[in-house]
């Protein structure tokens, strides 16, 4: 297999390990951005404070700063743990968001595994992935806090799971495909009541499904005002209560990557994706390999700020509070949702 | 006594349900302990908590206290009179005048002397400027521990303005030492009155954007809602005082019930109390109190008499024999103190009665049967500071 990357024939090998450092910058531009951006600076402007100033200008080398602290630090793992359970965790959570990145498209030729049929099935189930990762990480702790932290986090899971994977059906069912990229193109070569100025971007047409979404990203990712699994005020830190070093640095860039993954996810669902409405420009063309990316970051710091916004504005729910609205709220109503665009999708 | 409303009636019920487990866990002897503290966020301090879990769901609490024991009792009694207010400022460090204040005036009763008018209106003025500093932070800090971190943040903002206003008159932000045997030690600066108004418009800005902010907030209402209903019978049993026992529909405050000389009964405000006893009607309680404080602080700056600030004091003080308690009504509670003279230059022997150490004995009873953030919710609602537990 071979491709061209303009006009250049690439081998096989030069491909994959293009494609591999673009994962890597795919996962980790975003959660360095999020974390600059809106943890850094969006909150503390939120909180009338400047938040970092001091390395570089207006903080921005700050996160270079916290990463080489977390380096530094020594290794600790607790005497009772199960430290090899212990030291797996934070691989297992980061490695998620690696996967979840493979099937969501960037561009016309930018995927990693390019027209992937199963693709946003596929995105749902690695997700859960990191579930299993907290959940070690509060058993092998070896520690109550972080014990009670992983409990709430699966308990959370198989909650948001459910109402995540039923508001996606409504998009799929108007899309008419699993496949990511296909989802991208009906939503720009798509339109509403015949009028395709600018395609069918879902989160118009499935406002339902995109806020039902948008919530069970919020619990899926432990943020506010889902945040019982690591609840500061309860909890200490939850299931990261007994990681320090380069293990917490690894959860921190999973928090924050998995921020970004769902941000990529939701902006391909709901907002269309890499592309711009097909009447504005022709989507085939080679520039978008390059356009895609951007027009996809900015789509993704759209989504992450509002996933950031809200964490810093609301309370944390109760653990059973939580799992009431999911079950008596959410599902019921995604379900009525997938009902009436069913119905709608046959009528039109 | 009040009578008790649904809500307290019921939160009765709830508790007689929980004895009745908590005789049967501990016969099973299930569950799973938990140590929250005496190094835990929700503790702010080193307050121990000894939680008997089932799963999240509490069965029994222990609260555990000693570990910032500072001897403050015996260490006034090798102090001259004076020197005392210095380390009264410490019991609560939040609202450090008003820990000095029913001091002084206990000593003053037993000297027989009484401060001018003017020390006294500034005296009231401060104290309230301790108070809302002091309630303020908790009004963050319950949001805070109830998972909003933004509003901690706007209350230690809106907090700074009051703590600049203190430092202005006294010199003191956290500890002024302002407060003397007979008055003050110094007057107002220039200016302070014009400057004190407008910071009290800012705080009830402040108390505006508080309740958008956390009290209308349906998350936070979920979470504080009939959590941590405290009866009105119960609350007076075990002492507790302050905005608690008013948030459990005890219409009791000692600035009005007791006025010990200072300004208080000078102004128009109202004692504010909720009928309900839950966490949310002691957040509503002590916001509310803050406007009343506001309100006070204006009235005290638009009426201050003129006049000198000391009364004739002699140089050496030495207090005749006797005994002598004051208490006031102070942000967390009632603080009074029982000081025994034997004619020396220092007290022979001082009680101090602070709020929270009665406040918190009330845990046990309250968290039966909740679950684990109900506890922290309870914690926060009930407003402790560890210095005035452990002192």
């Amino acid at each position: 297999m071979s491709a061209s990357l303009f006009g250049i024939e690439l081998s096989y090998w030069q491909v994959t390990s293009l494609r591999s450092l673009g994962i890597l910058a795919a996962v980790l531009l975003p959660a360095g951005t999020f974390v600059y951006l809106f943890l850094f600076k969006m909150v503390s402007f939120m909180q009338s404070r400047l938040g970092p100033m001091e390395a570089g200008p207006f903080g921005s080398m700050q996160l270079l700063a916290e990463v080489g602290k977390f380096l530094q630090k020594e290794d600790i793992v607790p005497e009772r743990a199960d430290a090899k359970l212990f030291k797996l965790a934070p691989y297992l959570v980061v490695s998620t968001v690696l996967l979840v990145y493979l099937a969501v498209p960037f561009g016309p030729e930018m995927t990693f595994v390019s027209n992937f049929d199963g693709g946003i099935f596929y995105v749902l189930a690695v997700s859960s992935i990191s579930a299993l990762g907290v959940l070690l990480a509060g058993w092998s702790s070896a520690n109550k806090y972080s014990l009670i932290g992983g409990l709430r986090a699966a308990g959370q899971l198989i909650a948001y799971e459910l109402p995540m994977v039923l508001a996606v059906i409504g998009v799929v069912i108007q899309a008419g495909t699993l496949n990511m990229q296909g989802i991208v193109m009906a939503q720009a070569s798509g339109s509403i009541f015949g009028f395709d100025g600018f395609g069918n971007p879902f989160f118009l047409t499935q406002i339902i499904a995109f806020v039902i979404f948008m919530i069970a990203v919020q619990a899926e990712l432990g943020q506010t005002p889902f945040d019982m699994p690591i609840a500061e005020s309860e909890l200490v830190t939850g299931y990261i209560t007994e990681y320090s070093g380069l293990r917490f640095l690894l959860f921190f860039i999973g928090e924050f990557a998995s921020a970004g993954a769902f941000a990529a996810v939701a902006a391909t669902l709901f907002l269309g994706g890499w592309a711009v409405p097909a009447a504005w420009a022709d989507l085939d063309s080679a520039i978008f390999n390059l356009l895609g990316p951007l027009i996809m970051l900015t789509k993704m710091l759209i989504l992450g700020g509002l996933i950031f916004f809200i964490r810093f504005t609301f309370p944390r729910f109760r653990e059973d509070q939580l799992q009431k609205l999911a079950w008596t709220v959410l599902i019921p109503i995604s379900l009525a949702n997938i009902l009436v665009t069913t119905i709608l999708k046959v009528a039109f | 006594m009040t009578a008790l409303t649904e809500r307290q009636q019921l939160a009765y019920a709830n508790a007689q349900a929980a004895d009745g487990r908590v005789n049967l866990e501990f016969e099973t002897d299930e569950g799973m302990t938990l140590n929250m503290g005496p190094q835990h966020p929700a503790t702010h301090g080193t307050l121990r908590i000894v939680l008997k879990l089932d799963g999240e769901q509490v069965i029994s609490c222990e609260p555990i206290m000693g570990y910032m024991h500072r001897g403050y009792e015996k260490l006034v009694e090798v102090r001259t009179y004076p020197q005392v207010t210095t380390l009264v400022n410490r019991i609560d460090w939040l609202g450090s005048f008003a820990n000095e204040v029913p001091f002084i005036l206990a000593a003053e009763k037993l000297m027989d002397i009484e401060a001018p008018p003017r020390a006294q209106w500034i005296r009231t003025i401060l104290f309230e400027l301790s108070r809302i500093s002091n309630i303020s932070l908790f009004v963050g800090d319950m949001a805070l521990h109830i998972g909003a971190i933004s509003a901690a943040f706007y209350a230690f903002r809106d907090r700074e303005y009051v703590l600049n206003q203190i430092e202005a008159a006294t010199g003191g932000r956290f500890h002024p030492n302002f407060d003397r045997i007979g008055g003050l030690k110094d007057d107002l600066p220039k200016g302070w009155i014009a400057d004190t108004k407008a910071t009290m418009n800012k705080i009830r800005d402040f108390c505006d954007e508080m309740e958008t902010l956390v009290e209308g907030n349906e998350i936070f209402q979920t979470r504080t809602r009939g959590i941590g209903v405290i009866p009105a019978d119960v609350a007076l049993a075990y002492g507790m005082s302050g905005a608690n026992l008013r948030a459990s529909g005890v219409d009791w405050d000692l600035r009005r019930d007791e006025p010990v000389g200072l300004a208080w009964n000078e102004c128009d405000w109202n004692v504010i109390t909720h009928p309900d006893g839950d966490s949310f009607a002691r957040f509503w309680v002590r916001l509310q109190e803050i406007r009343e404080s506001t309100r006070i602080v204006d009235q005290l700056l638009d009426g201050l008499p003129a006049g000198p600030i000391m009364a004739k004091v002699p140089r050496i003080i030495k207090v005749p024999e006797g005994e002598a308690w004051v208490a006031t009504e102070n942000p967390l509670g009632e603080m009074g103190y029982y000081v025994v003279s034997k004619g020396g230059l220092g007290p022979f022997r001082v009680k101090i009665r602070t709020a929270s150490f009665n406040n918190i004995a009330v845990i046990p009873w309250v968290t039966r049967g909740v679950y684990v953030p109900d506890v922290v919710t309870i914690l926060a609602s009930l407003y402790f500071i560890l210095g005035d537990i452990d002192r």
